[in-house]
């Protein structure tokens, strides 16, 4: 062996495994951003180098102890390199992240950091590695089709989030959100980034366009009442099956036996 | 009709009881007689009475408001600008205003009946069921009657067509039905088979679009058609088939780190660096199974919560179905798109007879 690697060194230069190293990283890394081409990385990043350190900052303080002093992950949660200002702007700003307590699933509650604190946190992840950005416009959910929405809704969401939007259960004590009060950008961000058990939904599966009609058909049925009456929840055959059984058939025993007594 | 009154035999201890082949038990349970005529509050007292007429007459006065109301209903919220609120309104209120005023004739009329009619107890006895033998023969009278009549017995060519026509009535059901049975029809082929074929690419539902594999980012799911099944017929319409095949061959595409696969020897080629094509016919009843969670790989099914592990072919690892959900072997043709190796391996979705 010793002879052999003797060998070698003195048919290499001393630089030839730094630009090997060096040409596989720029082939590797273009090939990455090839590939994440279709997941329109456009960061024009918006955000400053103040933004990046303060977010640094907040980080260290408020998530590094379960994802790693350089975001890097532990056996607690996932690395957040790669993962995007999308995916930040939505855990954060939604108060899934930071996480009260580990359970199936982090709940959503009222949001722990500022606007302004949301985006510096933002800031310092994108600045990790590219990832999805946080949308800036095609966000007005009235200028989509939102038939056409509904369709892709039902296909590719229905089946966790119920047909209109209400959510479910899923496995082992984890659930699909409703989104019944969910904001544009939230479903636009969530879609995008797939957020804890969600998958990907990215822009060569659902175009901008797609996502756009999906929020419109999303925000008729949360400003348009439905016109069978009271939705029960829209939880569907179960609630609206324990409606029928307790007050339909209670109310028909309650007239029979009414029928079959005697006057007082 | 006129001796009708001889066949009512009054059943009680004053009158003669024939029982048939009925058997007598000597010592069946008495009859408790009539229970004591209790008199009602309206009976007793001249304001309960007239509270209770009162009340039904409050009764029918409601239901010719309701009923008012929904005609008033329909002409004061009409479906102009159609909305889902004003279709919501416009039919709650006519719909109320019609039950109301149904509800309160029936409420007002039992209402009535119970507080201020008659309430005497009577008994009606039930009469016997076998006719008198005066009614047996005139019925017996007028079956040959109508035998003579029609000629039934004596025309034997009509009479047997028409046996032979009652015969063979039923047999385009039968045929019909024999469809959806295992003979004489290739529905057992149909059940084994999908539109995938070798090279088919897989195209997202519902528009069509091929996928690229450089599209399928790991944790994406695509909910995949095959591209063949948009193919249109000369006059632009879609296959009359489209539904059915659809039906058969709907497919989720997932893509995991490969290394996340544990696939079994003979089947390491079916993924594509990472992407895995499961059929989403669930292998219980049928239903799409499509709930996928992106960390656990788990695909649940949302009508009986059968529970599928795509990390391993897609086990079974909770709920009622039977088997693993098939899966598509995939590959990537010259352009970069994913195709389907061939078809299923096995047929799809539920048991059946053969399987």
């Amino acid at each position: 062996m010793a002879i052999k690697r003797n060998k070698n060194n003195a048919r290499r230069s001393p630089y030839a495994a730094i630009l090997v190293i060096l040409a596989g990283l720029l082939v590797s890394g273009g090939g990455y951003a090839a590939a994440n081409a279709v997941v329109s990385a456009k960061s024009e990043t918006p955000y400053s180098a103040q933004d990046i350190k303060t977010g640094n900052q907040l980080f260290l303080a408020n998530c590094a102890s379960c994802h790693g002093r350089n975001a890097e992950g532990t056996k607690a949660a996932p690395s957040l390199i790669g993962v995007g200002a999308a995916s930040v702007d939505f855990q954060v700003s939604t108060g899934r992240m930071p996480g009260a307590a580990s359970g199936p699933q982090l709940m959503d509650k009222p949001a722990q950091f500022t606007e302004q604190q949301i985006k510096q946190l933002a800031a310092y992840v994108a600045s990790l590695a590219p990832g999805p950005a946080v949308p800036t416009s095609n966000l007005d959910p009235t200028a989509g089709n939102s038939t056409r929405g509904g369709e892709l809704f039902r296909i590719n969401c229905a089946m966790c989030h119920n047909a209109v939007g209400a959510g479910g259960a899923l496995t082992e004590g984890k659930w699909a959100a409703s989104l019944r009060e969910a904001s544009p950008k939230e479903i636009y961000e969530a879609m995008l980034t797939g957020p804890q058990n969600m998958p990907v939904f990215n822009d060569a599966n659902l175009t901008p366009k797609d996502k756009q009609d999906i929020i419109s058909y999303l925000t008729y049925v949360q400003n348009n009442p439905s016109a069978g009456g009271d939705e029960l929840a829209n939880l569907g055959p179960v609630a609206e099956g324990l409606f029928a059984w307790i007050f339909m058939l209670g109310g028909i025993v309650a007239i029979t036996i009414w029928l079959g007594a005697k006057s007082n | 009709m006129s001796n009708s009154k001889d066949v009512v035999k009054p059943f009680d201890s004053e009158h003669d009881y024939e029982g048939g082949l009925a058997v007598i038990d000597k010592d069946a349970i008495k009859n408790p007689g009539m229970e004591p005529h209790r008199e009602r509050m309206t009976d007793k007292s001249e304001k309960h009475e007239k509270a209770a007429a009162r009340q039904v007459t409050a009764l029918f006065v409601f239901s010719m408001i309701a009923s008012a109301f929904s005609i008033y209903a329909y002409f004061a919220f009409p479906l102009s600008n159609i909305t889902m609120g004003q279709v919501r309104l416009s039919t709650l209120l006519i719909g109320a205003g019609i039950s109301f005023g149904m509800l309160a004739i029936g409420i007002g009329a039992v209402h009535w009946a119970k507080t201020l009619m008659v309430d005497n107890e009577v008994s009606e006895a039930r009469h016997q069921t076998r006719g008198s033998e005066e009614v047996r023969a005139r019925a017996v009278e007028i079956i040959n009657l109508a035998n003579q009549e029609s000629g039934f017995s004596r025309r034997k060519l009509i009479r047997r067509t028409l046996y032979g026509a009652i015969a063979l009535f039923p047999l385009p059901g039968i045929v019909l039905f024999a469809d959806l049975g295992p003979l004489g029809s290739n529905v057992e082929e149909k059940l084994r088979h999908t539109a995938w074929a070798k090279g088919t690419r897989l195209a997202k539902d519902p528009y069509g679009t091929p996928i690229k594999a450089s599209d399928v980012t790991i944790g994406s799911v695509f909910h995949v058609i095959p591209e063949t099944l948009r193919e249109r017929n000369d006059d632009g319409t879609l296959n009359s088939e489209y539904l059915n095949e659809k039906a058969k061959a709907a497919v989720l595409l997932v893509r995991v780190e490969p290394s996340v696969l544990n696939p079994s020897p003979g089947r390491e080629k079916w993924a594509y660096d990472g992407i895995v094509a499961y059929s989403k016919i669930c292998t219980h009843v049928g239903c799409p199974v499509a709930l996928y969670e992106q960390h656990t790989h788990h695909l649940l099914c949302p009508c009986h919560q059968s529970t599928f592990d795509l990390a391993n072919e897609c086990a079974v690892i909770f709920g009622p179905a039977s088997r693993p959900l098939p899966q598509l072997p995939i590959a990537v043709d010259s352009e970069g798109y994913l195709v389907a190796q061939s078809d299923f391996n096995e047929p799809v979705g539920p048991s059946f007879w053969e399987r």
